[in-house]
């Protein structure tokens, strides 16, 4: 071994720093087959994908365009023609529920997205260093997380404006504090393993130390959070849009149909009936993925799920009081 | 005991600063001057000098907010741009409608979720764990404005059991204000009870394999009385802290149910004042939000530390 180690070999080789050795990375296929064993984890899969690809192609899935308004064709029933009836302007609901999947779905991203990378910076930082950057930064989400979030959401709109992309802003915000709290709290069990002092004591860089060790060894659990907070913000999205202060007319989106539709609930069900089927659909298969993810990650219960799996056929038995 | 007491307070102090800067600031991050937007195409010029001065908007912003928390410590919110009543009477107003939801719902999710999730973890993959499985999954994803559109359509609308919208105050009507409160009640409290539901369960299974319950067991106790005393007790000690957050998340998050069933509470008059761009409203409103929200997460956490031993040793 030549003697230049320490992060200047490091950048020139590519390799990994010397002494510290990772964990094995093998984890993350045995936790998608794992994920793949359970048949609740399988449904949200397959849901999620069927939403992305509707997402994606929804022009070319779409029967008619978002806003065809066709005044005849107005408050008429499912049946052959509009599958889910159409609504008060005659324009074919399930259209607009096709292409109201792509603005839950960006939001969502977009917004969680956002809370993930603020989120994560400020709990990387707070965790690693600790002192008084712990505090500052910990004691400024704890004031984000004392509003609560609906609200929250609310007041950023009533600053920026409503509108998509200040509500993917206003979620976005809402959000941080609890990746931040999530990101920390990984980071302190990170931290003092035996492979981050290693690196440390050889001199890798703080930066190099976070990216490539921190980081990837703190990720299950804000892995799980981001599934998670990916219901809450096209949840959060539908109730913005719903009261008027997300997605703006005539655009589709499902909450916004959901309040278009709500003034016709006695003369046509179908109008709120079917976005709101849609946004229960995509939220459980978020839920699910996140729950079943939350499963396969954590190392006691997968080695539990890995043994209940070895041995199918054996049930536990009931506890009776 | 005291010790961790007096920080959580002290903490919690701390943060109610950071919270009021950050209503405080509401008003001044809109771009463009808050009380012209607020007036709109009713402006008029002494209308307009006169809400600012009474909004202490001419004063230099250190001043304008040492002012604004001295007289929010009183109570004194100001007075809202539009109808120029004082904020604390309009959320006073508001506070009874906003309260009794928030309570019945609460009561409606502790119903639901005390049996099902407690006959769920003591029959694991029974048919009752499974519809208590199914019921907490679907109840979290399903948005709460849809769930009060659909009972509407059902229970008000085609059975006609109960009115669509509306809230009677329990002093003109008990009757009319019991009935006016059901569908949203239910509303919110299968949402929080499925959340309340699956909590219990695993905190109940938790409490069935605490080695003092198979001790109980051992020496022979009858399994009610292992269950009354040794599981039940533990598993709901949680439950508390759980409830608390609830309810503090209920007294605000209902804002869009508070919208569906035109319930004229402290959600809608938050939304209203955001409609409105009526900031002192917004500002009281948050302000009592995150007052609350802060308040009953204290309470909890230091009733917690009293309630379980092992914290307050």
């Amino acid at each position: 071994m030549s003697a230049a180690t320490g992060p200047a070999a490091d950048r020139a080789t590519g390799a990994a720093a010397p002494v510290a050795v990772r964990p094995a990375r093998s984890g993350a296929l045995v936790a998608l087959k794992l994920l793949l064993t359970s048949p609740q984890s399988l449904f949200a899969l397959v849901v999620l994908l069927g939403v992305v690809v509707v997402a994606v192609f929804d022009e070319q899935i779409a029967p008619t365009g978002f806003n065809e308004v066709d005044v005849e064709q107005r408050l008429q029933p499912p049946g052959p023609g509009h599958w889910f009836g159409t609504d008060d302007l005659g324009r074919d609901v399930l259209s607009r529920v096709v292409l109201g999947a792509k603005v839950s779905l960006q939001v969502g991203a977009v917004a969680v997205g956002f809370s993930l990378v603020c989120g994560t910076v400020v709990g990387l930082l707070a965790g690693f260093y600790g002192r008084w950057v712990d505090t500052v930064l910990m004691r400024c989400m704890d004031v984000l997380f004392a509003f609560p979030a609906f609200l929250l959401a609310i007041a950023v709109i009533a600053v920026l404006g409503p509108g998509i992309t200040n509500a993917m802003i206003a979620i976005g915000v809402t959000y941080t504090p609890v990746f931040a709290r999530v990101t920390r709290s990984a980071v302190l069990g990170v931290r003092e393993q035996v492979y981050v002092r290693a690196s440390r004591s050889v001199g890798v860089s703080d930066l190099r130390l976070l990216a490539r060790h921190v980081l990837p060894n703190a990720a299950p659990p804000i892995i799980v959070q981001t599934t998670v907070s990916l219901a809450f913000a096209v949840l959060a999205e539908a109730a913005l849009s719903f009261v008027g202060l997300g997605t703006q007319p005539p655009d589709p989106s499902w909450g916004r149909m959901l309040a278009e539709g709500r003034g016709y609930i006695e003369l046509a069900w179908w109008i709120a009936v079917f976005p709101g089927l849609a946004i229960v659909l995509l939220v459980l298969a978020f839920n699910l993925v996140g729950d079943g993810l939350r499963d396969v990650l954590d190392p006691q219960q997968r080695s539990a799920l890995e043994a209940a799996r070895a041995r199918p056929g054996r049930r536990r038995r009931g506890v009776r009081p | 005991m005291t010790g961790i007491a007096l920080r959580r307070v002290l903490q919690a102090v701390v943060v109610l600063l950071g919270v009021s800067v950050v209503v405080f600031a509401l008003v001044h991050l809109v771009p463009g001057d808050p009380v012209r937007l607020a007036l709109g195409t009713r402006f008029d010029q002494a209308t307009y000098e006169a809400l600012r001065e009474r909004a202490g908007l001419d004063q230099p912003l250190l001043v304008q907010y040492a002012q604004w928390v001295s007289s929010a410590v009183t109570g004194d919110l100001g007075v809202s741009f539009r109808s120029g009543e004082p904020v604390t009477l309009l959320i006073l107003e508001r506070l009874p409608a906003t309260l009794s939801l928030a309570f019945a719902s609460i009561l409606v999710a502790l119903l639901i979720a005390v049996p099902l999730g407690t006959a769920s973890a003591l029959r694991p993959r029974s048919l009752v764990d499974g519809v208590s499985t199914v019921f907490s999954q679907i109840g979290i994803s399903v948005p709460e404005f849809w769930m009060g559109i659909m009972l509407i359509l059902v229970f008000a609308g085609a059975l006609g059991w109960f009115p669509p919208a509306g809230y009677v105050a329990f002093g003109d009507d008990p009757l009319g204000w019991a009935r006016s409160l059901v569908l949203p009640a239910v509303t919110t409290g299968l949402v929080s009870g499925s959340v309340l539901t699956r909590f219990t369960r695993s905190s109940v299974l938790e409490a069935l394999g605490a080695e003092h319950v198979r001790t109980a067991r051992a020496k022979g106790l009858p399994a009610r009385a292992v269950f009354r005393w040794h599981v039940l007790r533990n598993a709901l000690l949680p439950l508390v802290t759980v409830t608390g957050v609830q309810m503090a998340y209920l007294l605000s998050g209902v804002v869009v149910v508070e919208i569906v069933f035109a319930w004229p509470g402290l959600g809608q008059l938050a939304l209203q004042s955001v409609q409105a761009r009526d900031y002192p409203v917004l500002q009281g409103a948050v302000l009592l939000f995150a007052l609350v929200f802060l308040v009953v997460n204290l309470v909890v956490d230091l009733l917690y530390t009293k309630l379980d031993p092992r914290i307050s040793a």
